[in-house]
């Protein structure tokens, strides 16, 4: 029965790193730069919070759109953002990833281009192909890692739905200042098309206060944000994040959520409710903590001779190799299996990255400094 | 909070090499720092958290509520300093509410401590009344879990 699964998953290309996920997850003990996700686990706040909802019974169905008081709390949450969206212009997801689902799946019709910047976090090119649409990636190393106006403008054609933008970024850490997301908003208000913007690490950003495009006068029409409680949070497990968008998408897309997924789970909106209320101050401590990270993880891999792009956001820094002559996935390879220690390979987030790992620093002080060092005598052969 | 005593107190033996990279600031600034807290008795001591489960030898702990008469002249602070300077009170707080000071006393025995107690400090002319509670388990102490094992990371090795 196999030649009879849908032609648009088939279509799909495995990940070619998959090789590589295989070895690690026969391992033990490995010490793992690979994560994308906190090390920390749920405050404890939150966590008492779903407990109490379940005790109090609180199991059924809620709304689809989500509780109005969470959806409450999102739309006071995105003033810090100066963003307007109001409780009916706000749909709580099983996680940033359902929104990205179904945003794809809202504006996309066979044939029509949508433009991904690479490097990026992998779903929105292999989504897209199942939708039959084109992917058209933009190659982004030659500028910081950031996409210009410039280089978006060259790449619209008549085709054109979307593009995609995820900032802070993953695997980089690249952020876009302000005067950046103007000049690309004003790309994407001229040709009209969607701009897709997925702020999941909108909380880590270590130098600037984030700016998001949808703040822009005049892009609230072209904008489909996304946001979610993972990584602020710490809650990746619970697979809980929220899409907004004008009222009038909200109306469209709605219907996709409605009848594949119903809700989000009754259990995780509570919890994320008492994150809003009452978790800032931690998300707070949590942010300063990576930042720590950062400064030491970047520290040491420049010491180890890397040419490593500070990152300003997220969890990732995504250092250059070539000096090893090793392809990333040699380079991941050898490294787990020489030194037991895990980073990802560059091009897991795009194919023009062979010569770039990524690691995360969302682990301990102490697992980051013994990497380092495994990393320094792998390199350095010492 | 200062940001050289907050990475201290999560570990103080923390290099001065890693908080000047974590900090963003010179190493010598950290050392600065860290004298200036020295002397000024705000860091007054490195330490360990130490679960005395796991010890051989058992302790004894119990913490005493104490009501006392402040005299005339002399106050809490004056009480409290004759009890203090026992080396068997490991901890004493002046309490709002039933009784004044909240003594926490260690032994090596039961017998060790009631000894301590009913032969120093229910004898002090000043202290009225005392209630001792034998410390039976510690759960958590100075943020520390005290039965978490390392706590190991169930995460997936892996994910994009």
């Amino acid at each position: 029965m196999i030649d009879k699964i849908a032609d648009s998953i088939k279509e799909i290309e495995p990940s070619g790193i998959r090789r590589f996920f295989d070895i690690v997850s026969q391992r033990k003990n490995v010490i793992s730069l690979g994560v994308g996700e906190p090390d920390f686990t749920t405050p404890w706040n939150i966590i008492e919070a779903s407990f109490y909802s379940l005790e109090k019974g609180r199991t059924h169905y809620t709304s689809n759109y989500g509780l109005p008081e969470l959806r409450q709390e999102i739309s006071k949450y995105l003033k810090k953002y100066n963003l307007d969206y109001n409780e009916k212009e706000i749909i709580v997801t099983v996680g940033g990833s359902e929104g990205i689902d179904m945003a794809l799946r809202g504006i996309l019709n066979p044939g029509d281009e949508i433009i991904v910047p690479e490097p990026i976090f992998v779903p929105y090119k292999p989504l897209a192909t199942m939708l039959r649409a084109k992917p058209v990636t933009i190659d982004t190393s030659k500028n910081g890692f950031k996409l210009t106006a410039e280089e978006l403008e060259k790449h619209i054609t008549p085709k054109t739905k979307a593009v995609i933008l995820c900032y802070p970024n993953n695997p980089t850490g690249v952020i876009l200042e302000k005067e950046e997301l103007i000049a690309i908003s004003k790309v994407i208000k001229k040709h009209k098309i969607w701009c897709i913007t997925d702020e999941v690490y909108s909380e880590l950003t270590y130098e600037n206060e984030h700016f998001s495009i949808g703040e822009i006068e005049g892009m609230k029409e072209y904008t489909i944000y996304l946001n979610g409680f993972s990584k602020a949070f710490a809650m990746t497990g619970w697979r809980i994040g929220y899409l907004a968008a004008d009222r009038k998408i909200i109306e469209q897309l709605i219907k996709l959520h409605q009848y594949a997924i119903m809700c989000a789970p009754v259990m995780s909106q509570y919890a994320a409710l008492e994150g809003l209320k009452n978790s800032m101050p931690q998300v707070q401590k949590m942010r300063e903590s990576y930042n720590r990270r950062r400064r030491l993880i970047v520290h040491g891999l420049r010491e180890i001779g890397f040419t490593v792009f500070e990152p300003k956001g997220a969890m990732y820094v995504f250092p250059n190799i070539s000096k090893t002559g090793l392809t990333a996935e040699e380079f991941a390879v050898k490294l787990l299996e020489e030194k037991n220690v895990a980073v990802v390979p560059g091009d897991a987030f795009g194919k023009e990255y062979k010569n770039y790992i990524r690691c995360s620093y969302a682990t301990s002080i102490e697992d980051i400094k013994e990497a380092l060092k495994r990393i320094d005598e792998f390199v350095n052969k010492k | 909070m200062e940001k050289v005593l907050e990475l201290l107190r999560e570990d103080a033996r923390v290099s001065t090499k890693d908080m000047a990279i974590m900090l963003n600031i010179s190493e010598e600034e950290v050392i600065d720092k860290m004298k200036s807290l020295e002397k000024n008795n705000i860091i007054l001591k490195y330490t360990a958290i130490v679960n005395e489960d796991k010890l051989s030898e058992d302790k004894v702990s119990a913490f005493i509520e104490a009501k006392v008469t402040p005299e005339r002249e002399m106050g809490f602070d004056a009480i409290a300093e004759r009890i203090y300077k026992f080396p068997q009170v490991k901890s004493l707080y002046l309490m709002s509410g039933g009784f004044d000071f909240l003594i926490l006393v260690e032994g090596d025995s039961l017998k060790d401590v009631a000894m301590f107690v009913s032969e120093k400090l229910s004898t002090l002319e000043y202290v009225q009344s005392i209630a001792t509670h034998f410390l039976l388990k510690k759960y958590k102490e100075n943020g520390i879990n005290m039965d978490a094992e390392k706590k190991a990371d169930n995460r997936i090795a892996v994910i994009p």
